[in-house]
């Protein structure tokens, strides 16, 4: 027990922590955007995976690292235009599409890999980014270790948590995406088109993700293999729910879904006897437990996943 | 360009849609062969020839086709009352290891067709309690049921890893994680002498009419429609909505919970973590090219295990990635969303 307490006080279990939010962060804060203008995206799997790939394939054949994010995020946005012109115009089943995308982008992700890439014994490596202390700021005790010595990328994905907040709540623009998804019809009549917000809000979401994945194959890992995004994506769809669709919260979540993470990976360490299957278990049980608390009192937008047709009730 | 309904959805229309998303598929994928610097006549030529180029590749392609047609038919029954049930990968596995676990030693003096009928309802009900777990947090909580069949996945492949290094392991297998084998004489007996392939595609087929005869002539069949097509109204008229999400899960879980039961007892004898190329995922794939339908089931299962059991001779033979079936099928599953779309709406200018 008291080995446990010792665990929670080190500055490098919450420093673990804020890494292994990060690609959480990057992939809630997406699909937040998706749903908000009305759009489910349960290809985000796929499309983190793709990320990943894209991502870590940019650097491997002589990209800079920043490049390898960007080109991520464009291989994202593709995939999420695909998502939404096939749920938005033609309004089919956004269940369906979803997973056929993940479908097709992991599947792609893994092809495309294999056809570039010589595999031997072990998956190639690139350089990845390395932690950046803030000057000035990392020097704070305990603090400067946790928050401020961190890789880039996770910089990043604290930035976008403000800016998607102050974004959807402050800007015009936050405004017709939020009714979009909750009364498109109510958009369509302030003479705004709720299928191009929908549309740029899924592409931009999708890119968003990509990100997550991308992190996982240039800063928490050096190479990229299948299976690597492990349900991230999945466990991102419930904690949006979780967050009652809120940027803010969605951090809060994702934080608090790391330290669990974190901490059983510590305690594996310690603990003796328990199998190793039962620690591994424990974020996908979390999600579905923090889906029943929340979701009797979770207000979803009003028209997430109803299709817009013009003139059509 | 506006969508307006059709009345009604013709017979014709609904066969040509795979046979085109199938198409549309292929098409697309031979660009990403010709990536490859391989020709895509050639590609998909050695994957005929693989799937079906010999007596071996004829019963490999329609062993991999036995568990795709029930996980299929699961996601049939299941998407048809708008129960998205994305679970089958871990109902397989907790029927298989149902029926692993009672059929090494428990059942292993019982006379046959009884131990099998056992063994059978041990597989369903493994996958059905599984299922009813996020089918009664949807009902009862409203959590949205995708994602809990999803996450539920990995928590079943993880239980299978625990299984088959705990309770379960064969202490015959070298260290090999695998579990206990099904005792020799449960078995289920070759179809094709000297193959894998083994009467549980006969047993698959009869559940598919079987469920097909349900689904048409039972008040359980038309109420499922309804749920699925318009919950609200078919509350109104009387359905009782819950019981039949219930009865539709029990059954979807049973079903792949039952594919994976049939695999331990034909041609695999025992459990591990990898013994499914993802059946449950294919099975999505398959319920959709069917357009939900039971006896639609059985083509689309055998066209998946073309292309699966096929892109694996063709990757030995040209060098093209295998990883290409999946690519395949993911395409066809979209291409058959927008080609289902057209069945049912028609563009007007």
């Amino acid at each position: 027990m008291m080995e446990a307490l010792d665990i929670l006080t080190t500055a490098s279990l919450w420093a673990a922590v804020l890494r292994i939010a990060t690609p959480l962060i990057f992939g809630v804060l997406g699909a937040l955007i998706c749903e908000r203008a009305g759009v489910l995206n349960l290809g985000i799997e796929g499309i983190m995976t793709m990320g990943a790939m894209v991502g870590w394939l940019t650097v491997y054949w002589g990209g800079d690292l920043w490049a390898g994010l960007a080109m991520a995020v464009l291989a994202g946005m593709a995939m999420g235009w695909l998502h939404a012109m096939l749920t938005v115009p033609l309004g089919l089943s956004q269940h369906v599409s979803g997973l056929g995308i993940t479908l097709l982008a992991s599947a792609l992700a893994y092809y495309l890999y294999r056809l570039w890439v010589q595999v031997g014994d072990l998956p190639p490596t690139i350089e990845p980014f390395q932690p950046w202390p803030i000057p000035g700021l990392s020097a704070i005790p305990f603090l400067g270790d946790v928050v401020f010595t961190q890789t880039p990328p996770t910089y990043v994905a604290l930035i976008l948590v403000g800016l998607v907040a102050w974004m959807l709540a402050r800007t015009p623009m936050g405004l017709a995406l939020r009714m979009t998804g909750e009364n498109p019809h109510a958009v369509e009549a302030q003479g705004l088109n709720p299928v191009r917000i929908r549309i740029w809000a899924v592409m931009v979401g999708s890119g968003i993700m990509a990100l997550g994945g991308a992190f996982l194959t240039t800063a928490a890992f050096n190479s990229f293999f299948p299976g690597m995004v492990q349900g991230r994506g999945w466990i991102c769809i419930a904690l949006v729910v979780f967050a009652s669709w809120r940027p803010g919260k969605a951090l809060l979540g994702a934080l608090l879904f790391a330290l669990f993470d974190a901490f059983q990976l510590r305690l594996q360490t310690v603990v003796e006897g328990v199998p190793y299957q039962l620690f591994l278990m424990a974020p996908y049980v979390l999600s579905i437990v923090a889906l029943i608390l929340v979701a009797r009192r979770a207000r979803v937008p009003e028209a997430l996943m109803q299709p817009y047709r013009r003139g059509e009730r | 360009m506006r969508f307006e309904r059709r009345e009604d959805v013709s017979l014709p229309a609904l066969i040509l849609a795979p046979l085109i998303a199938v198409l549309a598929a292929l098409v697309l994928c031979a660009g990403l062969i010709a990536m490859a610097g391989v020709s895509p006549w050639l590609a998909y030529g050695e994957m005929l020839r693989g799937a079906f180029g010999s007596r071996l590749a004829v019963t490999e392609t329609f062993t991999r086709a036995s568990p795709l047609i029930l996980t299929g038919l699961a996601a049939a029954v299941a998407f048809r009352a708008r129960l998205w049930n994305i679970g089958g990968e871990g109902q397989f596995y907790m029927g298989a290891l149902a029926a692993a676990a009672l059929g090494h030693s428990a059942l292993a003096g019982w006379p046959l067709p009884l131990a099998w009928a056992a063994l059978a309802a041990a597989g369903m009900a493994a996958g059905a309690v599984l299922l009813l777990v996020p089918a009664v947090l949807r009902l009862r909580f409203g959590v949205d049921e995708v994602v809990t069949t999803l996450l539920l996945n990995f928590i079943v492949l993880l239980i299978v890893g625990l299984m088959v290094e705990g309770v379960l392991k064969d202490p015959m297998a070298f260290g090999w994680p695998q579990s206990v084998p099904v005792a020799a004489g449960l078995r289920l007996p070759d179809l094709v002498p000297r193959s894998r392939l083994h009467v549980g595609i006969v047993l698959a087929v009869v559940v598919v009419l079987l469920v097909w005869l349900v689904q048409a002539r039972t008040v359980f069949g038309a109420e499922t429609r309804a749920a699925g097509l318009n919950p609200r109204a078919a509350a109104f008229a009387g359905v009782p909505i819950t019981a039949t999400l219930v009865k539709v899960a029990l059954l979807s879980g049973g079903l792949a919970g039952l594919a994976g039961a049939i695999e331990v007892l034909g041609p695999v004898g025992y459990v591990t973590t990898t013994m499914s190329p993802g059946f449950g995922y294919a099975g999505i794939v398959v319920a959709m090219l069917a357009a939900l339908h039971p006896l639609g089931v059985v083509a689309a299962s055998v066209f998946v295990a073309t292309v699966f059991v096929g892109a694996d001779a063709m990757s030995r033979a040209t060098g093209v990635p295998s990883f290409i079936a999946d690519v395949i099928m993911a395409v066809a599953l979209l291409a058959m969303l927008v080609a289902l779309l057209f069945t049912t709406w028609r563009v007007r200018r």
